[in-house]
């Protein structure tokens, strides 16, 4: 039987939350740090990323670690995410965040086996004042991507 | 002084009789908004059904009666608080005072060298418009810090307060009476007269939206030049609130929004602007929404505001030690009833509040999880987020018990 609550916190998500992957304040060397803040909440959120160049015409994610304050559901699809773009071209782990986006919004469900755990926050998708938990980390990764293209090295964004 | 009767109060608030998710609905989020007792839906009704006009012009019965109605809600809300029924404007709600108050006074009355102080406890409606207008008037905006630790957790730096004060540049002190966030009773008069010692020119604003609802309120005890409050904290409706005030000054200020209602004469030229308090309610005034703040306030008259106090100090007794027997939870602010109201914030170790608040809900518990537009002090906490519940008059012991055990069950659910 499964309540409405179980498809929020299901286990995956339970899991991810008290076994964080990718949990870390440093990653030495990295390429780009952003700083994500949703002020209505509070949740704040760090995002490190180092590129492999080792193809200069596709440039893929060669590591990312997050870290943060906030709920459950933020921290757990910051690690699912983590999980599912590392080793991914960068456009490539565009794409799949906006494969995720879609899904939470409740547009459809594309590219689910390349998500890997981060299917199971499409219950989230239910509880729309919580959407957007679910969606800092792979926010953050989008800016992180964009601003390691424009040549940056640090971002902030306060999401509104 | 009668002790409150809840379980007949209940009996006059229609929502609590609702379920959600399945279960009674536990309301503990009363410091964001009061939920409405049935005399006022019922005042508001009748006004629309009977008496609907426009007030202060037009010579026909139903706009005597709407003016009546409207000036009459004045009347019941400057008895409430002691304050001279000219110096009782009509606003959209506390912000909106404040916001009079930054654009009308401030930006006037302080300018190079003097201080603006605040402190760290303010709700974002008594920081913002401050911050609004500081860089045109030039003033220094300064806050009194929030002791973080020890037996004052939760109380204002009165040593750096005095600092503060002895330099006798304190134009203007603002300060909450009682904290959205932790509770704490802020000494009001103590700290204004001694602003006043210091600077005999000082203005004293007071944040009232917590503290009108909860406890007696006596402007001239306060030592308060203003006092600003919400209608619908204090089980009236939404969409109007109070800046009172010592109508002279009233009078030197000049108008904030400009429009119908608060002139005396327009000509292409110019205008000359109507008295106080009608120079600050510019356009058509919130007319129901002031009949259902005068039916609040004849409901909370009745029973008694040191009754109403005094069922909340009986609520804390009972929430503060069942809060801090729950292994993990820690309480912020003042430990001791006397000193607190009810909006009671705690954190649960290893869960986060909006975590806490979602589980909650399911149980039929409601709570807030967040900042609570009070950003500086949440900070001082060591969170981005605190889980707060509130009572009020229509919560009771059991109450208290649904709480605890809708904390066990979060932690239940986030450790199985």
């Amino acid at each position: 039987m499964s309540s409405p609550l179980d498809d929020l916190y299901q286990e995956i998500i339970l899991d991810h939350y008290r076994k964080p992957r990718h949990r870390a304040g440093e990653l030495e060397p990295h390429d780009v740090h952003v700083h994500h803040a949703n002020p209505l909440c509070g949740d704040e959120l760090d995002l490190r990323l180092r590129v492999d160049s080792t193809d200069p015409a596709a440039p893929r994610v060669g590591a990312v670690v997050y870290d943060g304050d906030g709920c459950s559901i933020s921290m757990a699809s910051a690690s699912a995410m983590t999980e599912a773009v590392t080793g991914r071209e960068l456009a490539d782990a565009d794409d799949l965040g906006e494969a995720f986006r879609l899904m939470m919004h409740g547009e459809g469900l594309k590219r689910e086996d390349d998500l890997l755990d981060g299917v199971a926050f499409q219950g989230v998708a239910k509880f729309p004042v919580r959407v957007k938990c679910a969606l800092l980390g792979w926010m953050a990764l989008k800016d992180a991507i964009g601003t390691y293209r424009d040549g940056n090295q640090e971002h902030r964004v306060t999401h509104e | 002084m009668d002790a409150l009767d809840v379980e007949t109060v209940r009996k006059d608030f229609p929502i609590l009789e609702r379920q959600v998710h399945g279960r009674p609905l536990v309301y503990l989020d009363s410091a964001a908004t009061s939920q409405k007792p049935q005399a006022v839906l019922d005042a508001m009704d009748r006004y629309y059904e009977q008496s609907n006009a426009n007030v202060h012009r037009g010579v026909h019965a139903l706009a005597e009666e709407a003016t009546e109605a409207y000036e009459n809600a004045r009347g019941k809300v400057a008895r409430f608080i002691r304050a001279d029924p000219r110096g009782v404007v009509f606003t959209k709600n506390a912000t909106e005072a404040f916001n009079v108050l930054a654009y009308s006074l401030a930006a006037n009355r302080l300018g190079d060298g003097d201080i603006l102080l605040s402190t760290q406890m303010e709700h974002h409606a008594n920081l913002v418009p401050w911050q609004l207008v500081q860089p045109r008037a030039g003033f220094e905006i300064r806050y009194i810090p929030v002791i973080a630790l020890g037996p004052d957790a939760g109380t204002l730096d009165l040593d750096a307060f005095d600092e503060i004060v002895a330099t006798g540049r304190v134009k203007l002190f603002t300060v909450t009476a009682m904290s959205n966030v932790v509770g704490t009773i802020n000494p009001v008069a103590d700290l204004a007269a001694r602003v006043r010692a210091a600077n005999s020119e000082a203005v004293v604003v007071v944040d009232g939206a917590q503290s009108v609802p909860h406890l007696p309120t006596d402007l001239l005890a306060l030592e308060a030049d203003f006092l600003c409050f919400s209608g619908h904290k204090m089980l009236g409706p939404t969409g109007i609130g109070v800046l009172a005030g010592k109508p002279e000054l009233l009078d030197d200020m000049p108008p904030f929004l400009g429009g119908g209602e608060m002139i005396a004469n327009v000509t292409l030229e110019g205008t000359t602007f109507n008295e106080v308090p009608y120079k600050f309610e510019a356009g058509t005034p919130p007319i129901a929404e002031a009949v259902g703040l005068g039916a609040a306030v004849d409901y909370l008259s009745a029973l008694g505001m040191e009754s109403v106090r005094a069922h909340e100090v009986a609520l804390l007794e009972h929430v503060l030690p069942a809060l801090n027997s729950v292994e993990g939870v820690t309480v912020h602010g003042p430990t001791d009833p006397s000193g607190r109201g009810a909006a009671v914030s705690f954190a649960v170790e290893g869960l986060h509040p909006h975590d806490i608040g979602t589980i909650m809900d399911r149980e039929g518990v409601a709570v807030r999880a967040g900042h609570h537009c009070a950003k500086p002090l949440v900070r001082l906490l060591g969170s981005a987020a605190t889980t707060r519940a509130s009572f009020y008059v229509y919560n009771s012991v059991d109450e208290v018990q649904a709480l605890i055990d809708a904390i066990e069950a979060t932690k239940r659910f986030f450790v199985r």
